[in-house]
Parts: structure tokens; sequence; C-alpha cells
């Protein structure tokens, strides 16, 4: 793939990102920063420690466990064992809707937890505190489940919340208890926390209960948060075809269906980075395959249907996807020949989160733009340059102290949904089963790939290419828009959403199309400021 | 049921934000958190929910290694890195949980940063230590407040006619209206921190890393040699008046901070004795202002019942405005501990005997919430976060304190002052009379207030 529009030479484009670092961290970034090539596909170092004091868009270990994974399961009392900020910081920030099928189910997502814990805690432990608050946690609101989240002092001062937990189990006896050792310094950004919080998951959820779910096409949506809903949209897609959705990893989910998980036949990961441990664990112990699909982009949501028909190999499935998409595909179009028009040809930068930065691309191809540079925050090679380079990944060190999970098939509930044979015929076909291609083969040759963008970095990049839209998060928000360039936040959607499958894509158009088009980036400039500016020019020409 | 262990729905967060905060008033000055990024990413995001502004800080990005072996690589990297990158005039370095748990020392390590020429000739490295254990984002404030006077003030020894006045922890917008207020009086003061033209930047096409506003270096060093300090609050201003009194012997007076009518009333007093200038008519007519609506008003808000959170030196002030409002606080939480500022509450709730109030540990929205089931309230006035208590118990709510994140406008229209003041009455109003029309009967719906 060649751009059809202009790009800067990105080689100049590097040089110009690193000049200014002192010499040994414009070494190390520089190896961040790659001009893509989608044929070849460069190494791209990812997954390594941020340079302090770069400015980095990264949090932490906790975030990704707690934040991302644990937060959307509505029926968990998750109480964040420390200091109180984590658990303030982390209270309702992310958007994660969930919708209790009766006003009596348990939803504790509204609410923050902790143990607030004070100077007389850390001198002589906190597990005494925590024991207590998971008690008043347990006597208030009798939950089926309390996680324990640690943050930065609570490994440091040798709290065992592993050990607390249990003992607090056995004591209440009819609430699962488990903890989670995800301090903020474990890793170095927020995808240890994700590593971590598929372990605990996997350990101390998934297989609690063997009962049998019904339907034909039964499958797990890994990686999918229910920000702004996006994950009601998919169920709503699933509901229409007959595919029967077992447990979400975790937006609107529950302790019971996450217990229930392996009773599907199928897992289908939308963000790779947050829980592709989840998918080769599963797949181990109970014989589930997954297969990465991606519900993005009103395209990509009609090819991940047909791939899902084609694994369930289904004549009937298979029509009724065809049906639902010939019914969701004509509003969906009648919007893009709207909008088109006033999109085609501009361009957008995406630096953000493990996944967003490559699956919203396909958003804007269907919208007739270009994204001339791209990086994720937090993924590893991998989720760039696709997973057969994982053989190649070297573990630092640190990453090294993130426990792999030692699984093996379950001796009862272990069947293989699928024959070897079966399975190497479905990827003959194109399905990424137990695979995934990364970002990097999509992109544009020549495009710039930058992981873990510095603040520095990103504000260079906007100059050079003037984009139409960056995507990234809060932080970046004020900041690129204060330079007269529209932000779209790929963490909250600006609180707008949802962005996923069919109607998703509507909603992304539309917010687009008002984002670059809007009449307020003419408006900066005051009339005199602009008058002094065509004066100015004006004596310069004469 | 009383809680020992766990805290729900805190009313107050932790120490570093409230640094970080405080640091963004001075200008030109890059905050840095030495601690796990996580913290400092959590803290500008929160910052940035708030004001709609870009909040630049940098981290010293721990990972398990620097948690043993201590964090001084990730500091003096971090220095080095942000004079070479971002060259800010000052760094404010405050610490974390994680860093303060390690025990690593800021003031030693700065030492070693400046000892090994890290710090370019006339560029500074400020600390403060913010363990988010003790205290909360208040104290976080306050620490990092005291530690800019007491590390940048110089006495020369000769007296100036300025006057410092210490800024609790405000809005931008309310730093604004100080800065006008003393202007209209002709006092000349030295504001700090100051926040205006900091997180309240103009739209110009051009993102400004170090925008127009803050105190300047040159501005903090002056304030050593100052005739007197104000503090504008007892927990988030004083201890700087304090730092300063200590180290330049320069004599303070604390006032609550001028919120409502008699808090302004005490600092306009205050300002006009430590000036020696009178108080000009427009401020007299500004107060009559106030007091001409709370008279003309006082039907619609007379023995209204009210829940309120927040922090302390919002608190005091505005549970007395309640007062002259002819109101009735009768819910009071803050999580914010301090035999200080329960003292000074206990003086305000002589007027009212029958309130609620708790802060400290425990003291969260989730008692708060408690106590409006059992007595419910007519107004609920606190951060965001008490739009679900408002929702659930069908309360009128006016959003007032830290953090806002649904609104915009604090940052803009100030809470202090006269001009404050009429602000506030206005919002409350607003929502009782909004409430009223939605529930009057067809008959019963009235046309004029
Ligand atoms: S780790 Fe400590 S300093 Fe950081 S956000 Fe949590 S409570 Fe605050
Ligand atoms: S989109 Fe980003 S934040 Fe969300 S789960 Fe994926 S990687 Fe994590």
């Amino acid at each position: 793939m060649e751009a059809k529009i202009h790009l800067p030479d990105p080689s100049l484009i590097k040089e110009e990102l690193i000049g200014k670092y002192p010499a040994k961290v414009a070494k190390k970034r520089s190896k961040s920063i790659v001009i893509n090539d989608p044929e070849t596909v460069p190494e791209v170092q990812a997954n390594v420690r941020t340079v302090p004091g770069i400015i980095t868009q990264r949090g932490c270990s906790y975030a990704g466990c707690k934040g991302v994974v644990l937060g959307p399961t509505r029926d968990i009392v998750n109480i964040v064992h420390g200091p109180i900020g984590c658990s303030f910081y982390a209270w309702l920030t992310r958007r994660n809707q969930t919708r209790p099928e009766s006003p009596t189910d348990e939803n504790y997502i509204n609410y923050c937890f902790s143990t607030d814990m004070q100077e007389e805690n850390v001198v002589f432990g906190g597990e005494k505190k925590l024991k207590v608050a998971i008690q008043e946690a347990y006597d208030l609101f009798h939950p089926k489940a309390i996680a324990i989240f640690s943050t930065c002092p609570v490994g440091l001062i040798g709290d065992d919340v592993h050990a607390a937990s249990r003992e607090m189990k056995e004591k209440l006896g009819d609430c699962n208890v488990f903890g989670f050792s995800c301090e903020g310094y474990r890793g170095v950004s927020q995808s240890a926390g994700h590593h971590i919080a598929n372990n605990g998951v996997f350990k101390h959820m998934v297989g609690n209960n063997n009962t049998p779910v019904e339907g034909k096409f039964k499958l797990n949506l890994l990686g999918e948060y229910n920000i702004g809903g996006d994950a009601f949209e998919i169920e709503r897609i699933f509901e229409k075809c007959g595919i029967t959705l077992v447990a979400s990893f975790s937006g609107n989910s529950t302790v019971r269906a996450i217990e229930n998980a392996h009773m599907a036949d199928l897992n289908v990961i939308l963000c790779h980075r947050s829980i592709n441990y989840m998918g080769d664990m599963m797949e181990t112990r109970y014989g589930i395959p997954w297969m990465k699909v991606n519900f993005v982009g009103a395209e990509s949501s009609a090819k991940s249907l047909r791939k899902i028909a084609e694994y369930f190999g289904d004549a009937d499935l298979k029509a009724r996807v065809e049906e639902v998409i010939a019914e969701e595909m004509p509003k969906v179009k009648a919007v893009i020949d709207e909008i088109r028009p006033r999109t085609e040809g501009k361009t957008a930068m995406l630096f953000v989160g493990g996944s967003r930065a490559h699956h919203y691309q396909d958003l804007f191809t269907e919208l007739g733009m270009t994204t001339v540079a791209a990086g994720y925050e937090f993924a590893h090679r991998d989720d760039y340059e696709g997973r057969e380079v994982l053989p190649n990944i070297k573990i630092d060190a640190d990453s090294k102290n993130i426990e792999e999970l030692k699984v093996t098939a379950d001796p009862e509930l272990y069947r293989p949904r699928k024959t070897e044979a079966e399975l190497e015929e479905l990827k003959a076909k194109g399905l990424e089963i137990n695979g995934y291609e990364g970002m990097m083969k999509q992109m544009l040759r020549k495009s710039m790939v930058v992981d873990d963008v510095s603040h520095y970095e990103s504000e260079r990049l906007i100059e050079l290419y003037k984009p139409d839209i960056f995507c990234a998060g809060i932080k970046e928000k004020y900041v690129v828009q204060k330079m007269g360039v529209p932000l779209k936040q790929l963490h909250s959607y600006d609180y707008g959403g949802p962005y996923t499958g069919f109607e998703g894509a509507v909603n992304f158009y539309r917010d687009i199309d008002r984002m670059v088009n809007n009449p307020v980036w003419k408006l900066i400039k005051a009339p005199w400021e602009q008058e002094a500016a065509e004066a100015l020019e004006a004596n310069y020409v004469a | 049921m009383e809680r020992e262990g766990l805290t729900i729905n805190p009313a107050k967060t932790c120490q570093p934000i409230g640094a970080m905060y405080a640091a963004l008033g001075i200008h030109g000055c890059l905050p840095h958190s030495h601690g796990s990024q996580g913290c400092c990413s959590y803290h500008r995001s929160t910052l940035t929910r708030h004001y709609k502004e870009p909040v630049m800080a940098a981290t010293s990005s721990f990972t398990e290694g620097a948690s043993v072996f201590g964090g001084q690589a990730n500091l003096l990297q971090s220095i080095e890195t942000i004079f070479a990158v971002y060259d800010p005039e000052v760094i404010a370095v405050h610490s974390t949980c994680l860093s303060e748990t390690i025990g690593d020392d800021l003031q030693q390590i700065t030492k070693k940063a400046s000892d090994d020429g890290k710090i370019p000739e006339g560029k500074y490295v400020i600390y403060a230590s913010t363990p988010s254990f003790v205290g909360s984002h208040v104290t976080g404030y306050a620490n990092m407040v005291s530690g800019m006077a007491e590390q940048f003030a110089v006495s020369t020894g000769a007296k100036t006619e300025q006057i410092n006045i210490v800024a609790g922890w405000m809005e931008p917008s309310d730093m604004r209206e100080i800065k006008d207020i003393a202007k209209a009086m002709g006092a000349k003061i030295l504001l700090f921190p100051d926040t205006s033209d900091v997180l309240d930047a103009p739209q110009t096409g051009k993102h400004e890393f170090y925008p127009k506003g803050g105190v300047t270096i040159d501005g903090l060093k002056s304030s050593g040699d100052s005739k007197c300090s104000l503090a504008l609050g007892c927990i988030s201003a004083e201890p700087a008046a304090i730092a300063l009194d200590k180290k330049c012997k320069v004599p303070f007076e604390t006032v609550d901070m001028p919120i409502g009518l008699s808090a302004t009333d005490r600092f306009v007093m205050a300002l006009s004795k430590a000036a020696g200038v009178k108080v000009p008519a427009e401020i007299t007519a500004a107060r009559g202002r106030l007091v001409d609506v709370m008279a003309d008003m006082e039907q619609y808000l007379h023995g209204k019942k009210v829940a309120l959170f927040g922090d302390p030196d919002q608190l005091i002030p505005l549970t007395e405005f309640l007062l002259d409002l002819g109101m009735k606080p009768t819910h009071i939480v803050s999580g914010t501990p301090g035999m200080r500022f329960e003292k000074r509450m206990q003086e305000i709730l002589e007027r009212a005997p029958y309130a609620n109030f708790k802060n400290g540990l425990g003291a969260d929205m989730f008692l708060l919430h408690q106590w409006i089931k059992n007595e419910p309230v007519d107004l609920l006035i606190g951060n965001t976060y008490g739009k679900y208590i408002a929702r659930d118990e069908q309360v009128p709510f006016v959003r007032f304190g830290f953090p806002i994140l649904d609104r915009i406008g604090h940052s803009y229209f100030p809470n202090v002052g006269y001009m404050g003041g009429l602000r506030l009455v206005e919002k409350i109003l607003g929502v009782l009379m909004d409430r009223q029309d939605q529930e009057a009967l067809e008959e019963k719906f009235e046309l004029v207030m």
C-alpha cells in the first residue's frame, strides 16, 4: 500500500523527534520510532521501561488490573488495598456501563472501596485492617465475590493479600475472596496488570460453575469492556444472529457468567493485548480455541461475524449472519455516503491503548481518511508485528517477575472443540485462530509507528504532519486541541459511543465529521489578528 | 454501622494531586511525581477532567528495581531529561506513597542533582514530601505551597510594602478575583500559588507548554521581604505562612477563605489593615449587592436543610455563609483529618447545634448518604460525585469543590469575594426554584419569584 496523500520524508521526521533528547535517551527512543513497511514489518521496541521524566501517557499495573479488566464486572466488590488515591482516581472514570437484569441484582459499579491505609498501617502492616474491611464489606452487602487490589506500598511492607483473602474466604463461607498483586511498580505499564488480572480471574473464577449453557453457537467475548455501551451493541448483533454469549471479559459481565465461561465453544478476542493470556489458558485447560476479531468498523464487524459463522461451520448460521449484515449495512452505507465527501482525504493519528490504535484505523478507512502515524501506549511487539514474533521476544527484567501460570488440560473438562486438522483448515480460510496479525501489516508504507509516544514527540508529530484529527486520551485532549487540532478520546470516547458494530460505526462517523469540520476551528483568530496577519503578508509580498 | 477498615466513596483523595496542582501555580514550573507512573497519570487525568485544560507533569516511572534499590537514579535521570527536553524554570518534585515507603530523601537527591551539575545555571528543583497515607489532597497542596515559600524566599533585610497572600486551594477564577479585590483596594500583594492564566488559558492555536500565568520565581524570592502574610485558609494556606515566618520573620495572619459574606468581610478588613488602606466605595457597593440579594431572597432559602461535603477551607466559610442565608447546614462530611479543622467547624456550628459533622477516617460519602436517608435534606452541595446521591434521593444539587468533572464554570467564575457569594446564591436559588417549578401543581405554578 502506498499513501494516496503526500507524506513527509519519515527519516527526517524521525531525526526531528529524537534530536533534542540527551544521547542515551535518543538511542533508546529511536528503537521505538519506526518507519513502517507492511511487507517486511520492521521490529518495534515495545513493552520496555519508559524514560523517567520524558512525560508519558502510560499508567500503572494497578490501572490495568483493577481499572481495565476487573472493574467492569458489576457484582464484585473491588476493594483497593492502599492509601486512598488509587481507588479514588479509578472511581467511575472508565465509563464501564452495565445493565443489571433486575433492579435487585447486585451492582457495585458506582462504588469506590478502599482500605485508606494510614501511616500506622504502613509501619505496622495493613493486613489486619484489610481483613476488617473485607468483613465490613461482607456484612454490608453480602456480595458473591470480593477482590483485593494491592497498590504501591502494599508489596513493599510485605502485606500478603493472598493469605488474607484465603483466610476471609474460608471464614465467610459463601463469598469468593481473592487478591491481586498488581502494585503500580510491577512491569512497565498497565500491561503487567492485564496479565496479573487474567491470571487471577482464571485461577479464582473461571471453571467454578459447571452448569451447562443452552445454545447452539456459544462463545465468550474477550477484551471488550463496554465503554460507552460497546458491549451492548455487540450483544444486540449476537442476539440477532442467534449466537449465545456465555460470558464477557468483562464488559457488562457478572461473576456467575465468568465462572461459567468454560461452557462456551469459542473465545473471540477483541483487545488482544489485555486478554490474550485468558484465551491461551482456556484453550490449554478446556480445549476452547480463540479467534481474533474486531467489532470496531462496520466492514470489520461484518467480517468478524462471517468468521464466527465459518468457525461454527453451520449453514443456517452463515445464512443468518448474511441476513443480518444485509439488514444492517444499508443504514451504515447511507451515512457514509453522506459524510464521506467531507472526510475523504483527511488524515488521522492514533496513539492510545493496546489495541484501539489498530482497530480504529478501520473506521477512518471507511471514512476515506488516512492514518499517517500510530502507536500504542502499553502494547507488546506482537500487537505491532503479529504473533509470529512471539518466540523472538526477549522478556526483560521488568516483566520477568510477572507470573506465567502453568496450565494443564483439565482431566474432566478438557474437550477440544475442533481437531488440529479442522483448525488448520479454518486458518487457511483466513481466520485468525489463536493468532493475531498485528497493526503494522495494515498500515501504509512510510507511515510512522511510535511506541509509548512521549509528549514531546506527539507535539512534534502534530506540527510536522498537521493531522486533521488526533486520537489519544484525556491527558492529551486539551493539549492537542490548544494546537487547533481536534482530539478524539479513545479511552472514554469523549463521553459518547458506542462505537462498535453497525450502530457504533454510524456514531463514530458522525462524531468525526462533527469534529474535523467544526466551525470553531476557523474562529480561533480574532478578526483584528487576522487583519494584522493579512496586512503583514501583503507588505511582505509587495 | 460504624466501619473501621473500609472506606466507601471517599470524600478526599491523596496528597500528591494537591502538590501537583499547587506547583502549576508557579510560572514556568513542571510538576514532577516521584513514584510509579500510575500516580502521575491519575493526577494529571483528574486535574485535566476538572479544568478541561492541559496539565503537564512528569514522573520518575518507578519499576520493581527502583522500588527495591531506591529511586535516586530515576529522579536524577528525570531531572536531566526534563531540563533537556522541556526546559522549565523550576521542577517541583513531590513524593508518593511508594517513594515515601522506600524512604527516598528528596532533599538529599536534589542536592546530589545540583552537585552533579544536573541543574542548569539559573534553574531550580524544589520538593515537597507528600506521602498519601497521611492527610489528604488538601494537605498535599499545603505542603507544596510551604515548600515553594521555604525554598525560594530570601530575606535581604530590607522589608518592602508587599503583602503575601497565600492562596488556599482555590480555583484560578478565585485567585484572579483575589487579585482584583486587592487591586481595587490599592494593596500591593504577591499572590501564591497562582493558577490563573495557567489553568484557564485561552485558545490561540498554539499550545503554550508554560502558560503566561503563575507566580514568578522572583516573586517567590521577594516573599521573604514582604511586610506580612495573609493566609487564606487554616489548613491549605497557613503552613506556608508559618514557614515564611520561621525562615524570614514575615509575620502572618490567617483568615478563613473568603467564601460568603462574613468570611469575605474578615478578609477585606484584614487586607485593609495590613496594607494600611481604606476599603474603597466599589468594594462596599459589591458587598451591598450581595446583602441586597440575601435580603430579597430570604424567603426561598430560609430553613432549608443542606448536606455538604468537601474540603476544610471551603466547608468552614461555606457553612457559615449558609447560616447567614438562614439555611440549615444539617450533614457535613470531609475526608480530610485535622483537629484545627474540627475546632473551627465547632465554632461555626455553635449556631447549628443540630448539625452532624464528621471529618477524617470514616467520614465518607457513604456515611453522608446514610445520614441523608435518615434525615432528608433540601439541598446537596459538593463535588461531582454527589450526583449519585442527588439522583438516588432526588435532592437538588449544587456542584462545588474538587473535583467537578461534569460541568464547566468553576475555572472562570469565582466562588470567593462578594461576587463569588452572589454566584453561590444564584446557583443555590437556581436549583431550588427549578425544583419548585418541577414539582408545582398546575394551579400552583408561579410566574414570578
Ligand atoms: S499510589 Fe499513592 S500516591 Fe499514587 S495514586 Fe495511589 S495513593 Fe496516590
Ligand atoms: S482498548 Fe486499551 S485500555 Fe482498553 S482494553 Fe484495550 S488496551 Fe486496554
